[in-house]
């Protein structure tokens, strides 16, 4: 559905975007995660003809962005970072000028806007300004713009983004829906989040791509092992001897904590509960007692900020790319 | 275009802007055929016409401040770049918006010379033709304007330099008055005036590279030509300020003269500024 090849997008001497490639199947949410300023939406402002690229190209179900613009644009809804709403207008007058503009045939413009507004429940606020609505309608209502006419590809340039928990949450069940009948694509610097919705995920960072893998493969790429944490009254040696006896320990690495062994155990996820339970009981067979026999609960965000961290070739540009 | 054109007209009609302009277009007329035809007693309608188009000094950037400027600060521009919509479209769709806005309360304007010839002798033709003349000339100052609007986020700042470029533009002829028509006095003006214009275009290219070229070879040129043909300078300056003026055109309309160079002049000064336009908008995708 969508092809992206080699995008390079200079602002000035700025590099934002570098030579990304990635292409979308059919009826995927797919997740952009990176930091600020990562090229996140520079990459989808070029994806949906709001900007140039430097390089590379886009096609949106066969038409390029560039060569065929009226054609992709048809297949695309987008939402950009900041809603583009005209505040002075209410939903449904603004919905009915995107109608309009996406070439919704004359009668069924109104149906379409009663669709639209029905699935991301507006209906109560239709007739009201938009300045007058809350934030979390304000989002609503941009992404009720992007349903109209039915495209098949619906862009979210981070829909989460300064909402309250609740409002959060009901957005996220709405782009879930969304997914079961559009490619969806959004963007989020919260990689949780586009863990849960989403079923590919790219990472990229300083506008390179990272990562680019279904969500389960990515989780398994960011944590391959499980780490165990023993802190024991028992000396190294005996330690050592205990941990003999068990199979399935990859590494052992000893330190010293309070004046006890905390020793600190890596294995494969499947031996883990087990290895804690043999833990245990040989070290109390040896009348050593077990203070703490946990497993580390590996950090995400940690693992995506070692991923997406600067190099250490320069200072961090932490500038917002601009329309 | 026409969705475009459509949203446009309810936004100026839901809000008073449309009003309100009607209702100045229509003031202005009125008071200057006042003191015109029913005080002075003239049997030219042409003049009052004439009168009120200095109140198009201060409607237009009143008019057009808001209709770019207002996309870019609310982000709502990138909407229109996402949108199955070209750029030129939704120019050309907004300037059409605007200029119906600004007609329709002429159509009142047609009745009067009518009116006035019921007491007295008044040459319709001459009268309806100024009208024409008044259209093109709003036609050609709300392209000015939109143009303006689209260099800028900020309404008043838009406002302000609208304002500025038609205040120029009234005055022009009769600045060209007490302009130097010594030659080396338009060789400075020149000068000055291909300044302006490498300013303005490092500000829309953002390309200093470009606007130091243009402008250095511009200027360089005209001193060259200085050097060998002084004579061609003289009174240079002046006739181009009243050749580009859009107001002596209309003036010409005025005095009963429909000539076709004016209406191509009109149309000219239109497509060029709705073109630069389109060209301001497009440059912001290739920043």
């Amino acid at each position: 559905m969508i092809e992206v090849k080699n995008l390079t997008k200079f602002y000035g001497d700025h590099k934002a975007v570098d030579n990304i490639s990635f292409s979308v199947k059919d009826g995927t949410v797919c997740g952009f995660c990176g930091p600020n300023g990562a090229g996140k939406s520079t990459t989808m402002n070029i994806m949906t003809g709001c900007l140039s690229a430097t390089d590379g190209t886009v096609t949106i179900g066969g038409h390029d962005i560039f060569e065929e613009p009226m054609e992709a644009k048809k297949l695309i809804g987008y939402l950009p970072e900041q809603p583009p709403l005209y505040l002075e207008e209410t939903p449904r007058e603004y919905l009915r000028f995107i109608a309009e503009a996406k070439k919704v045939p004359r009668e069924k413009v109104k149906g379409e806007i009663e669709r639209v507004m029905e699935e991301t429940q507006i209906l109560d606020v239709a007739d009201r300004l938009i300045k007058n609505l809350s934030k979390g309608y304000k989002q609503r209502v941009g992404i009720a713009q992007t349903l109209l006419g039915n495209p098949k590809v619906i862009i979210l340039d981070e829909p989460t983004v300064g909402l309250d928990p609740i409002q959060v949450v009901e957005i996220r069940d709405l782009i879930k829906n969304l997914g079961k009948r559009h490619t969806v694509i959004l963007s989020s610097h919260i990689l949780s989040e586009v863990q849960q919705m989403c079923d590919e995920i790219i990472i990229i960072a300083k506008g390179k791509l990272i990562a680019y893998d279904t969500a389960e493969n990515l989780e398994k790429l960011l944590q391959p092992k499980v780490t165990l944490e023993v802190l024991t009254d028992a000396t190294r040696e005996e330690s050592g001897a205990v941990l003999g006896q068990i199979a399935g320990i990859e590494s052992a690495q000893y330190a010293q904590e309070d004046g006890l062994l905390l020793i600190r155990l890596t294995t494969v996820p499947e031996k883990e509960l087990e290895i804690r339970k043999l833990l245990s009981r040989k070290f109390a067979a040896i009348d050593r007692a077990v203070l703490r026999n946990d497993k580390l609960k590996a950090n995400l965000e940690e693992i995506f900020i070692e991923l997406t961290s600067p190099q250490p070739d320069g200072p961090e540009e932490n500038r917002e790319e601009e329309a | 275009m026409t969705a475009v054109f459509r949203h446009e007209m309810r936004l100026l009609f839901s809000g008073l802007t449309a009003y309100v302009y009607g209702m100045f277009s229509l003031l202005a007329v009125a008071i200057y055929m006042m003191y015109y035809n029913l005080s002075m007693g003239y049997a030219n309608f042409e003049y009052a016409l004439a009168g009120a188009s200095f109140a198009l000094l201060i409607m237009i950037p009143i008019l057009t401040m808001r209709v770019i400027a207002e996309e870019k600060k609310q982000k709502t521009d990138q909407l229109l770049y996402s949108l199955p919509v070209s750029t030129t479209q939704v120019v050309v769709g907004k300037f059409l918006a605007l200029l119906l806005t600004s007609v329709i309360p002429l159509v009142f304007v047609v009745a009067y010379p009518v009116i006035l010839k019921q007491y007295g002798s008044l040459y319709l033709p001459t009268a309806w033709g100024a009208l024409a003349g008044y259209i093109m000339l709003t036609a050609s100052l709300l392209a000015i304007g939109i143009f303006i609007s689209s260099l800028t986020e900020s309404q008043p700042m838009a406002a302000g330099i609208c304002f500025a470029a038609m205040v120029l533009n009234y005055y022009m002829v009769k600045l060209a008055q007490y302009a130097t028509s010594s030659a080396f006095g338009s060789l400075v003006a020149l000068i000055v005036m291909e300044f302006i214009l490498a300013l303005l275009i490092n500000h829309m290219t953002g390309n200093s590279f470009l606007a130091e070229l243009t402008g250095g070879v511009a200027m360089l040129g005209t001193a060259a030509v200085y050097l060998f043909r002084t004579d061609w300078f003289e009174g240079l300056f002046p006739k181009i300020l009243e050749n580009i003026s859009v107001y002596e055109r209309f003036y010409e309309f005025v005095d009963g003269v429909f000539d076709y160079t004016h209406v191509v002049y009109f149309v000219s000064v239109i497509v060029f500024f709705l073109f630069l336009t389109v060209q301001s908008l497009e440059k912001r995708r290739y920043n």
